[in-house]
């Protein structure tokens, strides 16, 4: 493990009116790994994601960005500094193609007077950085890079999406239950996508209630409750029944200790 | 560029993204469907130059009637594309007409009345669209306000502003021409044969032309349709959704006030009471053209389609005599239409 966590929290406090959603929470990433963060429904789980994916603002602690302090006004400041989220959402326009999609807001113009004059996006270029980008994980036999999102199917939308984050989270890659909506088949394919992206050095948040798929490709699980981490599991260490009754709070770190 | 390469990691063909073409004739005239919608509209505007042509033989196909269908669509075809971008991101303009009106009202008024240069006073015309515009567009992107609420009322506060201003007072064509002929500028013409183009034409296909441009080629126009399709995705996406949402809104008043400049080339005389339907009109004209009012499909040059079919039918018709109700039956017919196509369009595509 290296000795630097490329993204860390520590003490993130959010509240929301007399609910605390966040308590006193910590995390750490390290580079090249796949995290999964797991937690029942109302830990806080998502509200700590949003406050690193900068979709809210904590109430107070830090968080640290390869050991240097920062703070996100917006999702967009985050994914400026190179953390890009995929939402469950997915956020992509259906209408729109593929390559359309995928440079959705920081469009490629032009170089030479048809670029600085008249805007003009270079369509091609885009075209082909989003082939090589899909290619390079794998998603290929694209047959039609201007073909819409509403016309693939949801694996599909969801592999553009993680194609999307990829190619552009240089620090972070951010996955919000990527395969709650997919099928067995379709889910086995999208795993592999991740195990693909964390290959190619770029390290993974993954959220997820899929205990089965959260098992098969996290290094470290964060197990979240009441709002705060409540420890870090290797998946080879522990059981799926373990971590769940880590979860529910059946059982407590300590009492696990021995028996692993 | 290699399309159908299979990948190179050895996990066959079944990788996420196996995508695959849309298989038979059917569906790959759905998918031409789909890809351009404005091919529909383009197909009815056809078949009607091509039936009212045999019908009418001489008195239709010749370049003056067929250049007098263009005139008679220039105003309601330059409004309409403003129309297009409102209705792209989702919303809608009800205020079009009345902006157009107030635009020519205040050229008119400030060159004759405050004996402004006509230059200025054009420019201070265009300017009140522009503002009337960009006040539509701030309620819809910071106050969140639905757009038809916010357009139905700026119809009326602008119609009344208007009247109020203008005191329901004729600027006469004559007076016009002798003192301030730059208002009438889009009514000069062009004759190439029989073909007969006022600027107002020109005007609208070089509009035509740009927007075309502009939303197929630049980001913003990317911006707008993504606006149109999920707002919400936009954001996450980092598209500036407000600053979109205004400058479609801005951008549409302007063009409504250059619709005003057109009008009085067109009827000559600056006339409140002018115009009064291009809402409606430049509503159907956009539905016709196979835009969704639903946001984020669809194109302007379908908007030229649509309004060129209803100045189609509306010359075919009272050129064979038919009473003008026939018009305007056809067109409802045909808005119902092209909004069933476009609904099955969509689900086709699903």
């Amino acid at each position: 493990m290296s000795t630097q966590p490329i993204l860390s929290a520590r003490g993130l406090t959010k509240r929301y009116g007399r609910v605390t959603a966040l308590d006193n929470c910590d995390f750490d990433l390290y580079p090249g790994e796949i995290q999964a963060v797991i937690g029942d429904n109302g830990a806080g789980k998502s509200t700590m994601i949003k406050a690193l994916s900068g979709a809210i603002q904590p109430d107070e602690g830090e968080i640290r960005l390869d050991g240097q302090p920062v703070t996100f006004g917006s999702p967009i400041e985050a994914r400026e500094t190179g953390i890009e989220t995929v939402y469950q959402t997915l956020a992509m326009s259906p209408a729109l193609s593929i390559a359309d999609n995928m440079f959705m807001g920081r469009e490629i113009r032009k170089s030479g007077p048809m670029g600085r004059w008249l805007r003009q996006l270079d369509k091609a270029e885009m075209r082909r950085i989003a082939r090589e980008k899909l290619s390079e994980l794998g998603l290929m036999t694209i047959q039609n890079i201007d073909q819409t999102v509403e016309t693939l199917s949801g694996g599909q939308r969801q592999g553009v999406a993680v194609a999307r984050a990829a190619a552009f989270g240089s620090k972070v890659v951010i996955l919000d239950e990527p395969t709650a909506a997919l099928g067995v088949k379709e889910s086995r394919k999208v795993l592999e996508l991740i195990g693909r992206v964390r290959d190619r050095g770029v390290p993974i948040i993954l959220i997820s209630h899929n205990m089965p798929h959260v098992f098969e490709v996290a290094d470290r699980i964060h197990v979240h409750r009441l709002g705060r981490r409540l420890c870090v599991l290797r998946p080879g260490e522990v059981t799926m029944s373990d971590a769940v009754a880590l979860m529910t709070g059946a059982k407590t770190p300590d009492s696990l200790t021995p028996a692993a | 560029m290699q399309d159908a390469t299979p990948d190179s990691d050895g996990s066959g063909s079944e990788t996420v993204a196996a995508f695959a073409g849309p298989q038979g004739l059917r569906a790959k005239l759905a998918g031409i469907l789909y890809a351009s919608p404005a091919i529909v509209p383009l197909i009815v505007l056809i078949v009607a130059v091509a039936i009212f042509g045999l019908l009418l033989g001489d008195r239709f196909f010749t370049p003056f009637a067929l250049t007098l269908i263009l005139q008679q669509v220039a105003i309601i075809g330059i409004v309409a594309s403003a129309q297009s971008l409102v209705i792209l991101t989702a919303g809608i303009d009800l205020s079009v007409g009345a902006i157009m009106i107030l635009s020519s009202v205040i050229m008119g008024k400030f060159t004759f009345d405050l004996g402004l240069p006509p230059a200025l006073g054009v420019l201070c015309g265009l300017l009140c669209g522009l503002i009337c515009g960009s006040i539509s567009g701030y309620l819809v992107a910071y106050w969140k306000l639905p757009p038809f609420i916010v357009t139905l009322g700026m119809w009326q506060i602008v119609l009344a502003a208007n009247f109020l201003y203008s005191g329901s007072e004729v600027i006469r064509s004559q007076d016009i021409a002798e003192q301030a002929p730059l208002l009438q500028f889009f009514g000069r013409t062009i004759e190439v044969g029989g073909a007969v183009f006022t600027y107002g034409v020109i005007l609208l296909l070089v509009l035509v032309a740009v927007l075309t441009y502009v939303l197929s080629q630049t980001a913003w126009g990317r911006h707008v349709y993504a606006v149109g399709d999920d707002p919400g995705a936009a954001e996450l996406s980092g598209v500036n959704v407000r600053g979109t949402l205004i400058s479609v809104y801005a951008l549409a008043g302007l063009i409504c006030a250059f619709a005003g400049w057109a009008l009085i080339g067109r009827i000559g005389s600056v006339s409140p009471q002018a115009g009064q339907l291009a809402n409606i009109e430049s509503i159907t004209a956009v539905v016709i053209g196979g835009i969704s009012l639903f946001g984020g499909r669809g194109s302007v040059a379908g908007t030229l389609f649509g309004a060129l079919i209803v100045g189609v039918f509306t010359l075919g018709l009272r050129l064979l005599g038919a009473d003008v109700q026939w018009t305007y039956l056809l067109i409802g017919v045909l808005i119902i239409a092209a909004v069933t196509v476009d609904q099955r369009i969509r689900r086709a595509s699903l």
